[in-house]
């Protein structure tokens, strides 16, 4: 089953990454094998025995410095149903103290020999140093505001499933550019996969340079919807407001909230995304994040699926 | 003592506007004189005769600003190890900065350096002392005493003085003592929490920027006051298009600016940081090419008086961590000479301008006694060999900390004889 879904890539192609720290070092190529490598372990969640031995005999490590449920969850669900034997390492950034941080964990780590560990930080650029000090594989579950590679890769997978391509179409960015690492993978992937990308949301959360990354910042965003084929709207982050990069919640949901009026610009069969968790009411109505149009729940199931491509493939396709 | 002659080298005094072929003749720690004609046999036979062809003969170099972190951070370089280095690297002299554990604000600490200085030998340290009590910007520090106990000016570097109150206060003051004041300028509120400069790089990499306007605002800001109140004020390591701007502007009105920038600032760009490395992180941070342009532009024009290390030593374990929390700064002393010569070879400055920019206009913005070869002062000489090659390796640093963007890097031009007052106190000659 899995070596016929790598066979759709072109014949001499093989996915040739130890470390996953972002999509920004993923090619297109890259990308559309893992979304197809995906699409054949989805099915596995859909069996009554929910798992494959693929990775049996292989140590997954879950080390996450920040407070996260869905993502942890996520690529726990994963790893088990790919055999590997896994342990959750949480750790509150806060606790650490300067200078002992993250090479320390490393090394201690080392000892138990993992083949894999799925680093979320707080701080930008940490899976890379972890990766630098440590045998093992190391997938990025979020740094800083830098990358969220597989969620940028479980959103893709959804729009992919939804409109059966991702190339030509419209895709809407709203809200927190600026510290959001779910918008930032999502512009390199999607960008790399050949949507065109549009960003909207208070200029204070635009970050410099984002046309670089390769979006296009839109005034309002009635201008970034319009015609849209996918709206994505990202969680505000309330403690925003006391560093005034929005005024009030209540500024924020009526000017830049998702709601059902200002979908209207969007095609009618746009799709409306949110990483989550979401502040219903504030960027995104209740009645949108709960209708027809919202693809958040395959979103989640979608995650399962990418996180078991991605331990799969950078273990070399299950060979030993 | 033996006399000693440098025999037969470029000889580049921009103070007494020489750039000749020539020898230098040392007595009792004194330059004596300077034959621009091939000197007589009685000198050649009474002297310990260096053969220098081919080599430059220039001032002892002044780096103005440098950390050398004792008293209190003695784990990342001590007076000894950083003079030490200074001396290695072509430097006679370094001013050193008071942001040490406890801060240099009195003259307790200025006598400890000093005293820590003469002991080590390896070059003339010249403190500077804190402009605020421990720069912590509320109240003046002492000038009158840190100036009587030898600071030769007065900084918060690191801890820039936010308050324009007290600043300007620090200025009115400072003329009373006849002190200088070398400010780090930057606008906190702007800079707060930035890990490296702002704009598209530091948006992909996804870390906090800090905007050029950080140091442009706050350099208007002291060159207004400066100007307001009528004293000099010196604006440390610029690194932006729009800084060298305001000073070339503020020069031509005749307010009294002098202003310095560092080989990091003229050499990289924020491109350095890659993938967060963390040798790239200083502040003011690598700015982009187009002003790392400007910054050639302001030193091929004299708006940029001096060429300063803002040598800033880091234990490893600072440095190797995640790049939010690495500690700002890299060392210098021992990359300036070939950093620095590289614009030599790229016509952006003469061999002169070099000089003047590493030696003679830091001697003259301190007040120093030092900066010329002219007959009767301190034999501080640096005797420089522009086309060596070397690899800078992490071996051969001699500094107590590594942390440099520029280890392992192939340089071209070295420092191979530096002599203070008579004695050497680095050498390569076999
Ligand atoms: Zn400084």
């Amino acid at each position: 089953m899995l070596t016929q879904s790598t066979n759709i890539m072109e014949e001499d192609y093989t996915f040739n990454h130890k470390h996953i720290l972002g999509l920004e070092q993923l090619s297109a190529n890259d990308i559309t094998f893992l979304l197809k490598t995906a699409e054949s372990f989805k099915e596995i969640s859909t069996r009554q025995i929910k798992k494959v031995p693929a990775l049996r005999g292989r140590t997954v490590i879950n080390l996450f410095f920040e407070p996260s449920t869905r993502t942890k969850l996520s690529f726990e669900v994963a790893a088990k149903r790919m055999s590997a034997d896994t342990f959750n390492i949480s750790a509150s950034t806060s606790s650490l103290k300067k200078g002992e941080t993250l090479i320390d964990t490393a090394r201690n780590l080392a000892a138990m020999n993992p083949d894999i560990i799925i680093l979320r930080h707080s701080y930008s650029g940490s899976p890379g140093l972890l990766a630098r000090h440590i045998k093992a594989s190391v997938i990025n579950a979020g740094d800083g505001t830098h990358e969220h590679p597989s969620q940028g890769l479980l959103d893709l997978m959804t729009v992919q499933e939804a409109k059966g391509t991702i190339k030509g179409l419209k895709v809407a960015i709203i809200g927190d550019i600026a510290h959001s690492r779910v918008a930032h993978s999502n512009i390199i992937g999607f960008s790399k996969l050949g949507a065109d990308i549009f960003v909207a949301g208070p200029a204070t959360l635009i970050p410099p340079g984002v046309n670089q990354m390769g979006a296009t910042t839109c005034k309002t965003i009635a201008e970034a919807i319009d015609g849209a084929d996918v709206v994505m709207t990202l969680r505000i982050q309330m403690e925003r407001q006391s560093e005034s990069l929005f005024p009030s919640v209540r500024e924020y949901a009526n000017h830049f909230g998702i709601t059902p009026q200002v979908m209207r610009l969007a095609k009618p069969e746009a799709i409306i995304m949110h990483p989550g968790p979401i502040n219903r009411g504030v960027e995104l109505s209740p009645e949108l994040a709960d209708g027809p149009r919202s693809v958040i729940m395959n979103q989640v199931t979608n995650g399962v699926a990418i996180r078991m491509a991605l331990l799969y493939s950078i273990m070399g396709g299950g060979e030993s | 003592m033996k006399n000693t002659l440098l025999l037969n080298g470029r000889i580049i005094d921009p103070a007494n506007n020489i750039d000749a072929t020539g020898s230098i003749l040392i007595e009792q720690g004194l330059i004596n004189k300077v034959f621009l004609s091939p000197p007589p046999a009685s000198v050649l036979e009474q002297c310990e005769v260096i053969d220098v062809s081919d080599k430059w003969i220039v001032p002892g170099l002044i780096d103005m600003h440098v950390h050398l972190r004792e008293p209190g951070q003695e784990y990342k370089e001590t007076i000894a190890s950083g003079c030490k280095a200074a001396a290695s690297g072509g430097f006679t002299g370094v001013a050193c900065m008071p942001n040490t554990t406890p801060v240099n604000d009195g003259q307790e600490i200025t006598s400890f350096i000093l005293a820590k200085a003469a002991e080590a030998g390896h070059c003339r340290v010249y403190p500077v002392g804190a402009i605020s009590k421990k720069s912590s910007g509320s109240e003046l520090s002492e000038f009158g005493e840190l100036k009587q106990a030898g600071c030769v000016a007065l900084s918060d570097d690191g801890l820039p003085v936010m308050d324009s109150q007290l600043m300007r206060r620090a200025l009115e003051y400072s003329g009373n003592h006849d002190t200088l004041l070398i400010s780090h300028s930057e606008e906190m509120p702007l800079s707060a929490n930035g890990a490296m400069n702002e704009g598209a790089l530091s948006t992909s990499l996804g870390l906090r920027g800090i905007p050029h306007v950080a140091e442009e605002i706050m350099i208007y800001r002291d060159i207004a006051l400066a100007c307001y109140v009528g004293r000099p004020i010196h604006i440390a390591h610029i690194s932006t298009r729009e800084s060298v701007d305001l000073i070339r502007r503020a020069k031509a009105k005749g307010c009294q600016v002098t202003t310095e920038t560092t080989p990091h600032y003229f050499t990289l760009t924020e491109e350095a940081v890659g993938d967060y490395d963390t040798h790239a992180k200083m502040n003011p941070p690598l700015r982009n090419s187009d002003d790392r342009l400007a910054i050639q532009e302001g030193l091929a024009d004299g708006t940029i008086d001096a060429i300063a290390t803002d040598h800033a030593p880091h234990a490893d374990m600072e440095k190797d961590v995640e790049f939010d929390l690495a500690a700002n700064g890299i060392i210098g002393l021992e990359t300036s000479v070939p950093l620095s010569l590289a614009l030599v070879r790229d016509n952006i400055i003469s061999p002169s301008q070099f000089v003047e920019l590493l030696a003679v206009n830091p001697a003259r913005i301190l007040k120093l006694n030092a900066g010329t070869l002219s007959p009767g002062t301190p034999a501080d000489i640096t005797v420089i060999d522009p086309g060596k090659t070397f690899t800078y390796s992490k071996e051969s640093i001699v500094s107590k900390s590594k942390n440099s963007p520029f280890v392992d890097l192939n340089l071209q031009g070295k420092a191979i004889l530096t002599i203070l007052a008579g004695k050497p106190t680095y050498s390569e000659r076999d």
